[in-house]
């Protein structure tokens, strides 16, 4: 006769107990029933002091209003917009404009951090002083006051058309904005597009191949001619079989204005400028941290492994500076798409402006429009975290490993 | 033995002397090593060299050499009247000092900002220097005392009646809205498919509201009676004092123990009614100056301060809140935190000023700068909890586990051990986030408020003063105000950072 172990006993209350009130029992429970009638208390309030208002003020709540005419014009738009359009379409022209501005100034950004922070960290004293001071001036001054100032003194001291401050006669810059080149699509663009994708794929193929050589044999494979000659040799066969794949329009000065030529609004210059100096500069500070988190010795146990200085860098120093670089530079970028909501002081027309600000006062319909608005950014930062929070997860198991 | 001197082995004479060691120190030094040690770095010196070349010399000239000092309207500040060219216009500055600094603060009453100035410096900079004594008598009237006093000092205006009645009057509205609320489901249980629930539910708020009714009923008595005497401030100011004092005496310990908080209460309600004397709040304080009056640097500093001292409780409330093992709190307050860390400032700034006077009642006006502090101090909130969690988790665990060991509840452990450590291991923190709030207050301007950079937009508009460098001065200028503040508090941020790291230098 086997001796069956004996079952534990049920200990019912005790589970009751964890299961509504966790680790602190039922004091714990008890605080939790207090709490979610406090909520409720609170939620009861806010709803009923807003459906009385609303009543008194003759608005209607929903939805609905989205489908109506707007009824304004919005001076930049990437879809095609008139004032007769839905607040639908108000809603994804800001969102659209949002997106291209923090994009641009998220690129422009980073050029100016990695830039600031070889000049920080450069030995030579003079650049790092300007390093210093730029990144000093910069984080100290408000990032509105940075916006008006671009906006209203510098690019309002510009002179007019006529006067244009000319850059190799293809960019003029005047106070109405910046007046850029526009590339003209010709028949040779698709096979040019074509040409450069094919290139990309064959490129990425070959260095996956050469990798797997390396892994494989131990061989370092010579691949650069063969990669360069895709991505450059490709374009440039379809360019000379089937011609150029588009043509600028240069921008003519006519009368009193420019003919031809694409223009950039005053307001998405002054934004763009205002948002990628700053970031940039804080940019600086967290490349320069990462740079130097790590170790001399890293640097030196790699020469002293024979690899060059380059090779160091590259598959040493920067995986490592990397892994702490990479979390608050993404929450940067997050922050300056959360700034460029600071177009609304300009009027450049992103999402708060000509949605949260245009919309809300015509319609009135401040409780949906605002929690639109801010269910459009708060998405994109959850989504943001949650990104980073697998980065991190990845990031600690290879430390692990 | 053989002589020594004799050997072939023994140098005879003295070694000629070495050159010294190149310097690499001092100034001749750094220019050898940092700047000119080799091709590249020579031209890099030079091109930087260039660089700043190009941009202090303008600086200086439009700030200093060409700027106009004096004068009384534009055409002093034109290149044709100077008879050169013209940089900074510093009589525009001039002109609107005053509404950079005070808004349009009535002339007469520029004294109570300057007063409440100088109150804030002086129990602002003890509390700065770690060396100084009684930093808890000194934080305690900088977060409590300074926030009310400044308020009747720049609001003015009196108070009717003191603590009985105030809370007299909120228990009151909370019984109204609890049987609001139930005489609103008992109605709704008429054409409900819950019907019987809503209608228990609803009965038994009705109940609670009655309840309360009765409960109060002492309290909101005394208060018409003291309404009702010919001094009802002192007169309330005195029954609070009374009950409030034989409270903490109580609590205290009684007879044995309850003596200091006894005293100390009473040296707090003296010191209160020394305060209300001195402002005249029993008989209307001073004259009210609305805040669509204020302006300039006193919005800025007014929201600054106040974010940050609002900011605080908020923060660690939801601080402790996220690490609380109630499942409940925790996960409200994770909700609460990220919902407000994941939304801009200027989304959160329309929110307080268009959605928040929906919520509250029709009859109960919301003052506009009151908005955009709520909406401020909420936002603040949340960052502030994130700062004050790293603090706690910065405190070891076994801090924590010895005050139970000792027998001390949740709320002692946490206020008496864990959150003095957490707070004092945040300070660098803390200022980090009072710098970016104060540069984040400039946004107000977009709701219509003037603070600095509201002000100065508005001054740019001023026919009398329009000119080619009014913008650029202008610019300057406030960029100077914020900048002192700013650097001035990342360093002693960076001065408390190496304190509180001391132990970690060798």
């Amino acid at each position: 006769m086997s001796i069956a172990p004996r079952k534990p006993p049920l200990q019912f209350a005790l589970r009751l107990k964890r299961a509504l009130g966790g680790k602190t029992g039922w004091n714990g429970f008890a605080a939790q029933i207090a709490f979610a009638a406090i909520l409720a208390w609170i939620a009861y309030e806010i709803v009923a002091n807003a459906r009385t208002n609303l009543e008194t003020q003759h608005i209607a709540s929903g939805f609905g209003f989205l489908n109506y005419n707007a009824g304004f014009d919005v001076n930049q738009s990437l879809i095609a917009y008139n004032n007769s359009d839905t607040y639908w379409r108000v809603f994804f022209v800001g969102l659209l404009n949002t997106i291209l501005v923090s994009v641009i100034g998220i690129v422009f950004a980073t050029v100016i951090g990695f830039v600031v922070a070889l000049c920080r960290l450069s030995p030579n004293g003079v650049l790092s002083r300007i390093g210093g001071t730029y990144v000093e001036i910069v984080r100290n001054l408000p990032v509105l006051f940075q916006i008006l100032f671009w906006y209203l003194a510098v690019l309002a001291a510009l002179p007019a058309p006529r006067q244009s401050i000319s850059i190799f006669s293809t960019f003029f810059l005047n106070n109405r904005g910046l007046i850029v080149p526009l590339p003209v699509s010709e028949p040779g663009l698709y096979p040019f597009l074509a040409a450069l994708a094919a290139g990309i794929v064959v490129a990425l193929g070959l260095r996956h191949h050469a990798r797997r050589i390396l892994f494989e044999r131990g061989h370092m494979i010579r691949i650069w001619p063969y990669v360069l000659g895709c991505l450059v040799g490709l374009p440039l066969a379809s360019m000379l079989i089937f011609g150029w794949p588009f043509k600028l329009e240069l921008p003519q000065l006519k009368g009193f204005n420019f003919a031809g030529g694409a223009r950039i609004i005053p307001e998405f210059v002054a934004l763009t400028v205002a948002l990628s100096t700053y970031t940039g500069a804080f940019i600086a500070e967290i490349v320069r941290a990462g740079v130097m988190s790590v170790h001399k010795g890293q640097m030196e146990a790699g020469s002293s492994l024979g690899l060059s200085r380059a090779a160091t860098l590259r598959l040493i120093v920067v995986p490592q500076a990397m892994r702490v670089i990479v979390p608050p530079l993404t929450s940067q970028y997050l922050n300056l798409t959360k700034n460029s909501s600071l177009a609304v002081a300009i009027g450049y027309p992103d999402l708060v402006s000509v949605f949260a600000g245009t919309a809300v006062s015509q319609t009135g319909q401040a409780i949906e429009i605002i929690a639109m608005t801010m269910g459009v950014y708060l998405l994109l930062s959850l989504t943001t975290s949650a990104l980073m929070s697998i980065y991190g997860w990845r990031i600690n198991r290879s430390m692990a490993a | 033995m053989t002589d020594l001197s004799a050997s072939s082995f023994v140098r005879q004479d003295l070694v000629a002397e070495r050159a010294a060691p190149t310097k690499t120190t001092g100034f001749i030094g750094f220019l050898r090593t940092r700047l000119l040690n080799s091709p590249g770095n020579i031209l890099l010196t030079i091109l930087g060299l260039l660089l700043a070349w190009y941009i202090v010399v303008p600086a200086v000239r439009f700030l200093l050499v060409d700027a106009v000092w004096t004068g009384k309207d534009r055409t002093a500040c034109l290149a044709e009247k100077a008879g050169h060219e013209v940089g900074a216009c510093w009589p525009y500055i001039q002109a609107k000092l005053a509404q950079l600094i005070y808004g349009f603060y009535p002339e007469a009453q520029r004294w109570r900002v300057n007063l409440t100035y100088a109150l804030g410096a002086a129990l602002l900079l003890p509390l700065l220097m770690p060396r100084l004594p009684a930093k808890g008598l000194n934080s305690g009237l900088f977060f409590f005392a300074f926030p009310v006093v400044a308020f009747f000092l720049l609001h003015g205006g009196g108070i009717s009646g003191f603590g009985v009645s105030w809370i007299a009057g909120l228990l009151q509205l909370f019984e109204q809205s609890i049987g609001g609320a139930g005489d609103l489901l008992v109605n709704l249980s008429k054409s409900s498919a819950i019907a019987p629930l809503l209608w228990v539910v609803g009965k038994v708020l009705v109940l609670v509201g009655v309840l309360i009714h009765w409960l109060i009923l002492p309290l909101t008595w005394l208060r018409d009676q003291l309404q009702a005497s010919s001094l009802p401030v002192w007169g309330d100011f005195l029954v609070t004092a009374v009950i409030v004092s034989a409270v903490m005496f109580v609590l205290g310990g009684g007879v044995r123990t309850g003596r200091g908080a006894l005293l100390g209460s009473l040296l707090t309600f003296a010191g209160i009614a020394v305060g209300i004397k001195l402002m005249g709040l029993d008989h209307g304080g001073f004259p009210i100056v609305d805040t669509r009056l204020w302006g300039g640097l006193l919005v800025t500093l007014v929201i600054a301060i106040t974010g940050i001292v609002a900011s605080m409780p908020i923060g660690i409330a939801l601080a402790l809140g996220r690490r609380s093992t109630i499942p409940l709190i925790r996960i409200f307050s994770i909700a609460f935190i990220e919902f407000w860390r994941g939304v801009p400032l200027i989304t959160v700034l329309f929110f307080a000023t268009y959605m928040l006077p929906l919520f509250v009642p029709g009859n109960f006006a919301v003052d506009g700068l009151l908005r955009a502090l709520i909406g401020v101090a909420i936002f603040t909130g949340a960052y502030m909890a994130e700062v004050i969690r790293g603090g706690l988790a910065a405190v070891a665990r076994g801090q924590a586990e010895a005050a139970s060991a000792l027998g001390l509840s949740w709320w002692k452990t946490t206020s008496l051990i864990v959150l003095p450590q957490a707070l004092r291991y945040v300070i660098p923190g803390i200022v980090n986030s009072f710098i970016s709030l104060f540069k984040d207050t400039s946004l107000v301007s977009i709701v219509a408020l003037f603070d600095l950079l509201g002000s100065l937009r508005a001054s740019f508009s001023d026919p009398v003063w329009t000119t080619p460098t009014t913008a650029f001065t202008g610019f300057a200028f406030a960029g100077m105000i914020y900048f002192v503040f700013c650097f001035g508090m990342s360093r002693y941020s960076l001065f408390v950072e190496n304190r509180l790291n001391a132990y970690r230098r060798h």
